[in-house]
């Protein structure tokens, strides 16, 4: 995966992307028209259709390099936030990105189930080399319930000071609900 | 000479329009120049910008270390590389100024990429082109990474971009 400075996603340009579309429809439409005229003899029209079309091109050019810019980002989220993402950047996405981050999912999932033995393996865990099974966390906030291996469920209200298993607070801590806390 | 052209571009409810007559001199965008050049049918010829020119490439072979590039440029290697597109006779100079300019400029910026306390950085950095400030910033990065793991942080797991920019604020998963 590619590691980004700014994981963020921002809102879809819908408009600036529908009017780029729109441009080059009207491009595309002129130039259909004069080059039929260019074959029937206007030469000097030549210039102005590959004007058009290096226009087309940038067009083109600058889209993709913008939608695929997001993909990076959203695919980035997969690994750096978790597999749910929160509404609030949902609501950035384009039902088709959101589509897109479902199916990467899947297909990550997948994947991480066929390696590493019977019960799969977590590639999304110990992104970081890790020191030891159990950490120390503090929580950030209040976030109520939580269960741990064994059974046994601990409360984890803002400020509480936990001796966890590493595995289990992982995801915890990369969505700021726990922070790591050094010895 | 060329009829008189007239085009949409830019916004839909924007108009530019462009009168061409053969010889005429104009200022375009690199894109579009790189896209009307024909090796075959000159129908553009380039003119170089001064930074790239002879006086200014004897300049850059006294001392390159001096020159300012962000003000020259900012992206004086990547857009000297796209020039070479043109078919201009003093390519070869230019490509050869080009690196050359690079070569005696990278050890002065690497040095003080990896070196956190020097006083002139700041200064340095402002007359780096964009290529040279990124790998300017990859020298940094790679010192404060050492740094981390030498005090033992490299295994602390850190909350994502995501929450660190968003805050305090409170999410509802959505499931997706």
């Amino acid at each position: 995966y590619v590691y980004r400075t700014s994981h963020i996603c921002p809102v879809l340009q819908a408009e600036g992307l529908r009017q780029a579309l729109e441009e080059m429809r009207t491009l595309y439409d002129r130039n259909q028209a004069d080059v039929s005229e260019a074959k029937s003899g206007r030469t000097d029209l030549i210039f102005l259709i590959r004007f058009r079309h290096c226009c087309l091109l940038r067009n083109q050019r600058c889209i993709l390099a913008y939608l695929y810019d997001r993909l990076l980002r959203i695919r980035a989220l997969r690994w750096e936030y978790g597999s749910v993402l929160p509404n609030t950047i949902q609501f950035h996405m384009s039902a088709e990105e959101v589509e897109w981050f479902s199916r990467y999912k899947k297909s990550l999932a997948t994947y991480m189930r066929s390696v590493g033995g019977e019960e799969g393996l977590d590639l999304t865990q110990d992104i970081k080399p890790p020191k030891s099974l159990y950490i120390e966390v503090r929580c950030l906030r209040d976030y109520g319930e939580f269960e741990i291996d064994d059974g046994t469920t601990i409360l984890l209200k803002k400020n509480s000071q936990h001796f966890l298993p590493r595995w289990k607070c992982e995801q915890l801590i990369r969505q700021g609900v726990l922070e790591h806390i050094l010895s | 000479g060329l009829p008189r052209l007239a085009f949409a571009l830019g916004r839909a409810d924007n108009f530019w329009f462009f009168s061409f007559m053969q010889g005429s001199k104009l200022e375009v965008p690199l894109w579009l120049a790189k896209g009307l050049h024909d090796s075959k049918r000159r129908i553009i010829s380039v003119e170089l910008p001064k930074i790239y020119k002879e006086a200014w490439r004897t300049v850059f072979s006294a001392d390159a270390n001096v020159v300012d590039l962000h003000k020259m440029g900012p992206y004086y290697y990547g857009f000297g590389s796209q020039l070479l597109n043109f078919d201009n006779p003093e390519n070869p100079e230019i490509a050869q100024t080009i690196l050359q300019t690079f070569i005696s400029r990278f050890r002065r910026i690497m040095d003080s990429s990896q070196n956190a306390y020097n006083e002139d950085t700041s200064a340095l950095v402002a007359r780096l082109d964009e290529l040279e400030r990124a790998l300017f910033r990859a020298g940094q990065k790679g010192l404060n990474d050492f740094q981390c793991w030498e005090k033992g942080q490299a295994s602390q797991i850190t909350a994502s971009s995501l929450v660190q920019n968003y805050g305090k604020r409170k999410f509802t998963d959505v499931d997706c």
